[in-house]
């Protein structure tokens, strides 16, 4: 495993800055550090004196570990900045927290932001290479390698795969990320949810299927990816109640008939178990949740290693 | 104090023709084809044109209450610079004009410090908050042109049709910034293509919509004088032209951001690009293009908006709204439009001129004896990049940051003075 100059220096802002080459790259690249986190020993020195900030401004745990892990694995010293205990809570703005921060001699950002285009401004008042773990409802394209690692593992050439995405597709960066690179690599997307949910343009901009109905959504489909529905958007009035979404549009024994027999079921996490996924299926031989979660950190890894130009 | 602008192209009575200007006390005092009158001052306008003082109806001051954005006297003077001698002060300052003491002010500093004659249009409600009528009538007595609650929209509709009501028995026109709240909510930018793919909340075509039919209707009603505000859809067009061949006392202004960009501009997270009406599409931009040329839009105003760099350059979502625009107006609209032949230079200097004049009846906008001398002179084969350090206005905040724009500002003449000159 190398990193090519291609990818040195390089932002991860979106997948759409790739091309199906580099993203199968880099898919390569997290299956040799897949190896590494089965070790007893869990680490290379590759990216020894480098240092990695994660610079989480909306509240993340999961990703935040999974960064930071990434880094460690790597050997890179890891700084970890956290809005809720930060200047940015005492009015400091997001540019004098860059400043700041690359006073202090950092090699890599991975930011996680409310606002859309902010790995951008990290970028820009750093000059540092930046990896967006997910801006606002935009994008969030370290989710959507791990989905589509965690998929290519399973089932090989992704070419003419149908995956069909189900829930709150308005509110998810983890669609428009996926969508973008699951489009690159020639799989066919559905994407279900009510109306309400459902951003406009979508076939437009991105080239798949729009389904309100779950069981013709699902048909056909090789894996099936549930959302996580958040309360919030009840009170924004977008649906009347949980239970009410819940008979819609559910993942159960009785809709996942509909998909193709052993169609791979995901989710990003955190799961709402009771309302856009039942335990029955979440925790069934065909799910891959678990996994997802461990291909993060090879994902990140790789990133890490071909962006900071590790050796190994 | 007298001065002769010879031998330059003079746009008169919608046309060009090759005139010699002699303006005496800050009047217009002859036009003709060859003047021999001496004069103090006499300007060659040799290969240059010759336009009545731009005149723009919907700017934003900031003065009294947000100076660090900018002033009467920033403001006026970046007007000058884009060839602007008349502007209309929107009342959302701090405190708000819906007050005769605060139009006072605005009015005796522009006069004491400014470099274009200001007026001032008043809240329609108090402090805009679009729950009590203002003082319309007292600060009519005071000298404002209009009403309105730019920024703001009256959301009930009964308070409206009193706005209206009121407002007419003064014989004040009404200038509506369309925006229904509910349906634009916490949009950033149009609510389209462009917000699906960036997981922005959109502001729909329809916040618009909704409030410009409502308006018209209620305008139909009260036989009142209804001007809508920056319109920015193609729907919002086809309202306005319905309710014109009705017959009603409706108009319409477009901003020249409107008709140059759309929201494929924010593809870049570019806080300049974001401002209310938002950048809409390219349909809707073609439909702000057609009808500035079938007359449907009725004049071109900038909606100039100054804030200051670091309200700007923080996260797009949490940037204000709004963009400065008194400068590049005119080379924007004569570099993008005009040049290509999309839209003729008559037709947007007219836009820029006596159309504005006359809708809120200003005594501005036509060079003719007797008339003030505000005069603008361009040199349509020289251009203008417009960097932070060429800008005038306090803040920076524009889509043309940088960008180098043909048809410059050589000259600008308030009643005779100049108020604007390019180093040569």
């Amino acid at each position: 495993m190398t990193s090519t100059p291609q990818f040195l220096g390089r932002n991860v802002y979106d997948l759409d800055d790739y091309s199906a080459e580099e993203i199968m790259y880099i898919l390569d690249a997290a299956k040799g550090m897949k190896e590494i986190n089965l070790r007893e020993y869990k680490k290379i020195p590759t990216l020894r004196g480098k240092t990695v900030c994660t610079l989480f401004v909306e509240n993340s745990t999961r990703t935040r570990m999974s960064f930071e892990l990434a880094a460690n694995r790597l050997s890179a010293d890891v700084v970890s900045f956290q809005a809720s205990i930060s200047a940015l809570q005492k009015g400091e703005s997001l540019q004098d927290t860059v400043y700041t921060l690359d006073a202090m001699g950092i090699d890599l950002y991975c930011i996680r932001h409310s606002s859309p285009g902010s790995p951008q401004m990290v970028h820009k008042y750093s000059g540092k290479p930046v990896i967006n773990g997910g801006d606002g409802r935009h994008a969030h394209p370290t989710q959507a390698l791990l989905d589509i690692f965690s998929i290519w593992e399973k089932l090989g050439d992704l070419n003419g795969l149908k995956i069909t995405i189900v829930g709150d597709i308005l509110n998810s960066r983890v669609v428009r990320s996926n969508l973008i690179g699951m489009k690159k690599l020639g799989m066919e997307v559905t994407v279900c949810g009510p109306r309400t949910l459902m951003p406009g343009n979508m076939e437009e901009i991105y080239g798949c299927r729009v389904e309100y109905n779950l069981r013709e959504a699902l048909s056909d489909a090789d894996i099936v990816m549930g959302l996580r529905m958040q309360m919030e958007r009840m009170t924004d009035g977008l649906f009347p109640s949980l239970e009410e979404y819940s008979k819609h549009y559910v993942l159960s024994k009785d809709t996942i008939k509909y998909a193709k027999k052993d169609a791979l079921i995901m989710h990003p996490g955190p799961m709402n178990r009771g309302v856009e996924i039942l335990p029955e299926i979440a925790d069934s031989n065909q799910s891959i949740i678990v996994e997802q979660v461990a291909n993060g950190v090879a994902v990140r890894m790789a990133l890490m290693f071909l962006i900071l130009g590790g050796k190994a | 104090m007298t001065t002769l602008i010879t031998n330059g192209t003079v746009y008169l009575d919608g046309t060009f023709k090759p005139r010699d200007i002699l303006i005496k006390g800050g009047l217009i005092k002859k036009v003709a084809k060859h003047l021999e009158d001496k004069a103090d001052q006499v300007i060659d306008a040799a290969g240059m044109h010759v336009f009545p003082g731009f005149t723009d109806i919907h700017v934003h001051l900031r003065d009294p209450g947000q100076t660090y954005k900018e002033d009467i006297v920033s403001g006026t003077k970046a007007a000058a610079h884009g060839g602007f001698t008349s502007l209309c002060a929107m009342p959302n300052t701090d405190p708000v004009v819906d007050n005769i003491a605060t139009v006072d002010y605005i009015q005796r500093r522009a006069k004491d410090l400014g470099y274009a004659r200001v007026y001032v249009i008043g809240a329609m409600t108090k402090q805009s908050a679009g729950l009590e009528i203002s003082e319309m009538a007292t600060m009519k007595s005071g000298g404002i042109v209009a009403v309105s609650d730019d920024g703001r929209c009256v959301q009930n509709s009964k308070l409206m049709l009193n706005c209206m009501r009121y407002a007419t028995n003064f014989g004040l026109p009404l200038i509506v910034h369309a925006e229904e709240e509910s349906l634009s909510g916490k949009g950033q930018i149009h609510g389209g293509k462009v917000s699906s793919q960036l997981g922005f909340t959109g502001i729909p075509a329809l916040a618009e919509e909704v409030i410009v039919s409502r308006d018209i209707m209620l305008a139909e009603n009260t036989k009142s004088r209804l001007h809508i505000a920056h319109i920015s859809t193609a729907r919002s067009i086809e309202l306005v032209r319905s309710a014109k061949d009705r017959g009603l006392q409706v108009t319409c202004e477009v901003t020249p951001h409107h008709l140059l960009l759309t929201e494929e501009a924010c593809l870049n997270f570019d806080t300049n690009t974001k401002m209310k009406p938002p950048l809409r599409t390219e349909k809707d931009r073609l439909a702000c293009v057609a009808a500035l040329k079938d007359g449907t839009i009725d004049c071109i105003a900038t909606d100039h908006a100054p804030h200051a760099d670091f309200e700007k350059v923080r996260e797009f979502d949490h940037a204000p709204f709004g963009i400065i625009g008194l400068e590049t107006a005119f080379p924007a609209l004569y570099h993008n439009l005009v040049k290509p032949g999309i839209v003729t230079l008559e037709r947007v200097i007219q836009a820029l001129t006596s159309a504005p004049a006359k809708l809120l009846g200003l005594p501005s906008g036509v060079l003719k004896t007797g008339m003030p001398a505000d005069v603008t002179i361009i040199d349509l084969n020289q251009s203008t990049t417009f960097d932070a350090d060429s800008i005038l206005s306090k803040s920076k905040n524009t889509p043309w940051l940088n960008q180098t724009l043909s048809g410059k500002v050589i000259w600008t003449l308030l009643e005779g003075k100049v108020t604007w000159q390019a180093e040569q």
